[in-house]
């Protein structure tokens, strides 16, 4: 209940602002939308990345104090391209003492805002945003691989990426990492000192480089939509907010790069495999196997955009990549009515490409599985055994866990309960590992 | 993740104004606008109206409902098109209907639009509704 002398929080400030909170979640919103392009637009202007993201979160600093006092400007993207400029200015001015070609660069940038427009008030009821379009989808795809460059390690790509590419807030990040906010910050720190140290220019890579660092762009998505999926720790299972976050940059990267399969089935992958969240969690949190899940629960529009994906992927007519083939994969999961209807056969095909252009023992592993699916666990123990006896996989808890569920099914329990206890000691998700113990104490014989 | 209907509204002053728009530049207006959403991955479904005058309105206000032809009467504001967009939060939804390339003298209302989950899902109806949004793929 509302009382008199509560404090205001949902009211305005005392001097007729907006207050704190909705400029907190307006300059959120704006950002969201704009970071790349602001960060891109930025870091083209002065030719410096790790100025670029500091000046931008200056002015998102800025803007949480001024909006809140003043009300959301008409142009608020203006506004933070302005500020944000401002200060890479003042910044090369500081510079200048030391160094004179700094002096120059202040006065290009400073000159740059009186043409550019960028604190122009909006025309036409339309905000007219302060950005060349032809230049912009350059910047930011040439921003996303700054952000995903191999000097930097896996974890300050995927929180440089979340920030200046999806528009993300460090606690955000932090909250969808389980990962103190501090650490977030200092990743991000850290991975610019690093960009400026190795002197990544900001550009696009070279032709000759440009298929192996998209590669690496595309790990990126891949981890945080990973993250999300199969939670590496803590007790919920998925993050699907996080997802959505991954899904989000998979498709602008699509958009900017329409013509790479790769990038098409990615998006294909993760959506299809989004389309199953709603099944995969039972009621009091714990995982739901394939087998188990209430098909009438997987998302029917995200399995439509999945395979749309998977189809733009195929039509591009350079083949299927690790995605595509993992996207074709899920595809088979999506469009079956049950197990029993599943085209195992058509799976057992796509793990054996899968297994010829991305080899990985885990890929070996869910062809045995494929394997035992569509001829039975008799020769699919065949090929878990010599995975076993490669010592392939050894102290992970996926190959007893499939032996396991193999030996079961040939009658063997003594020794499929061994294995799943195994497997069960070797698993660091609780969740996981209650499904292998149940499944252990449910064996008779 | 929410979603959210950005209902267009226009008066007589907003159809006059894109009247006189040539098409060719509607077009591509709209389409730039479309494009944004696309590209970042917001967009969920979008449409337009046709022309009001060829609409009609059935009235409930009597015992039986009434049926007239468009326009219609005392309404100011005419509903022309919605888009519904796929956002975190109420706010992002208010600024990328800010960046609608609409015509002066047009309004966009903002609504969110609730998902079946929010239901009860032990209610029969809902258990249909769901089954046909599974069938056409409307989750």
């Amino acid at each position: 209940m509302a009382r008199a002398d509560g404090p205001a929080l949902s009211r305005g400030a005392p001097d007729g602002g907006p207050g704190a909170e909705p400029a907190r979640r307006a300059v959120e919103a704006v950002w969201r939308i704009e970071s790349a392009r602001i960060v891109g637009a930025l870091a083209r202007y002065t030719g410096d990345f790790a100025l670029a993201e500091d000046v931008a979160q200056e002015a998102v600093a800025e803007a949480l104090v001024s909006w809140a006092r003043d009300g959301e400007p008409a142009n608020p993207v203006g506004w933070l391209l302005a500020t944000a400029r401002r200060r890479a200015i003042d910044a090369f001015r500081r510079r200048s003492a030391l160094d004179e070609r700094y002096a120059l660069l202040a006065g290009q940038l400073a000159e740059g805002e009186a043409t550019s427009g960028a604190a122009a008030p909006p025309r036409g009821g339309s905000v007219e945003l302060p950005w060349d379009p032809d230049r912009v989808e350059d910047d930011v795809l040439a921003l996303v691989f700054v952000a995903c460059h191999p000097v930097l390690s896996p974890e300050a790509r995927v929180a440089l990426t979340l920030r200046t590419v999806g528009g993300l807030s460090s606690e955000e990040i932090a909250r969808a990492f389980l990962v103190p906010v501090p650490t977030v910050q200092a990743r991000i720190t850290r991975a610019k000192k690093t960009i400026a140290a190795a002197g990544v220019p900001f550009a696009l890579p070279p032709a000759d480089e440009r298929r192996a660092r998209l590669g690496g762009v595309l790990s990126v998505l891949y981890v945080i939509f990973t993250e999300a999926s199969t939670a590496t720790g803590g007790d919920r299972l998925l993050r699907t907010d996080l997802g959505y976050e991954a899904i989000r940059l998979a498709r602008t990267l699509v958009a900017l790069l329409p013509d790479e399969p790769e990038a098409h089935g990615l998006l294909a992958l993760c959506e299809l495999t989004a389309a199953r969240f709603p099944a995969r969690v039972g009621p009091d949190g714990e995982a739901v196997l394939l087998e188990d899940q209430d098909r009438r629960l997987w998302d029917r529009s995200a399995i439509r955009r999945g395979l749309a994906a998977l189809g733009r992927a195929a039509a591009v007519g350079r083949g299927l990549g690790p995605y595509g083939l993992q996207a074709a994969i899920a595809a088979c999961h999506a469009s079956a009515g049950s197990v029993a209807e599943t085209d195992w056969e058509r799976i057992v095909l796509l793990y054996e490409a899968l297994g010829r252009v991305a080899p990985s023992p885990v890929v070996e592993l869910n062809r045995a599985v494929a394997v035992a699916m569509a001829s039975g666990p008799g020769p699919a123990l065949a090929l878990v055994d010599e995975l076993a006896v490669a010592g392939r996989l050894s102290g992970s808890h996926l190959l007893p866990s499939v032996r396991g569920e193999l030996l079961a099914r040939l009658g063997r329990a003594a020794e499929a309960r061994a294995e799943l206890e195994l497997a069960a000691r070797l698993c660091g998700n609780v969740r996981e590992r209650a499904v292998l113990l149940r499944k252990a104490a449910a064996l008779t014989g | 993740m929410a979603k959210y209907m950005l209902i267009m509204r226009g008066t007589d002053e907003s159809m006059a104004a894109m009247m006189e728009k040539p098409f060719e530049e509607m077009l591509e207006t709209m389409g730039r606008f479309n494009d944004e959403l696309i590209k970042a991955g917001v967009l969920v479904a979008a449409e337009g109206l046709d022309d009001p005058s060829q609409g009609v309105v059935v009235d409930f206000g009597g015992e039986t409902p009434v049926v007239t032809d468009g326009p219609y009467g005392e309404t100011k504001e005419l509903f022309g098109g919605f888009y519904v967009l796929d956002v975190a939060s109420k706010e992002e939804a208010v600024e990328w209907a800010k960046r609608i390339p609409a015509v002066p003298g047009s309004k966009c209302e903002i609504r969110r639009v609730p998902s079946i989950d929010e239901f009860p899902q032990d209610n029969e109806w809902i258990v249909r509704e769901r089954a046909w949004r599974e069938r056409t793929g409307q989750l």
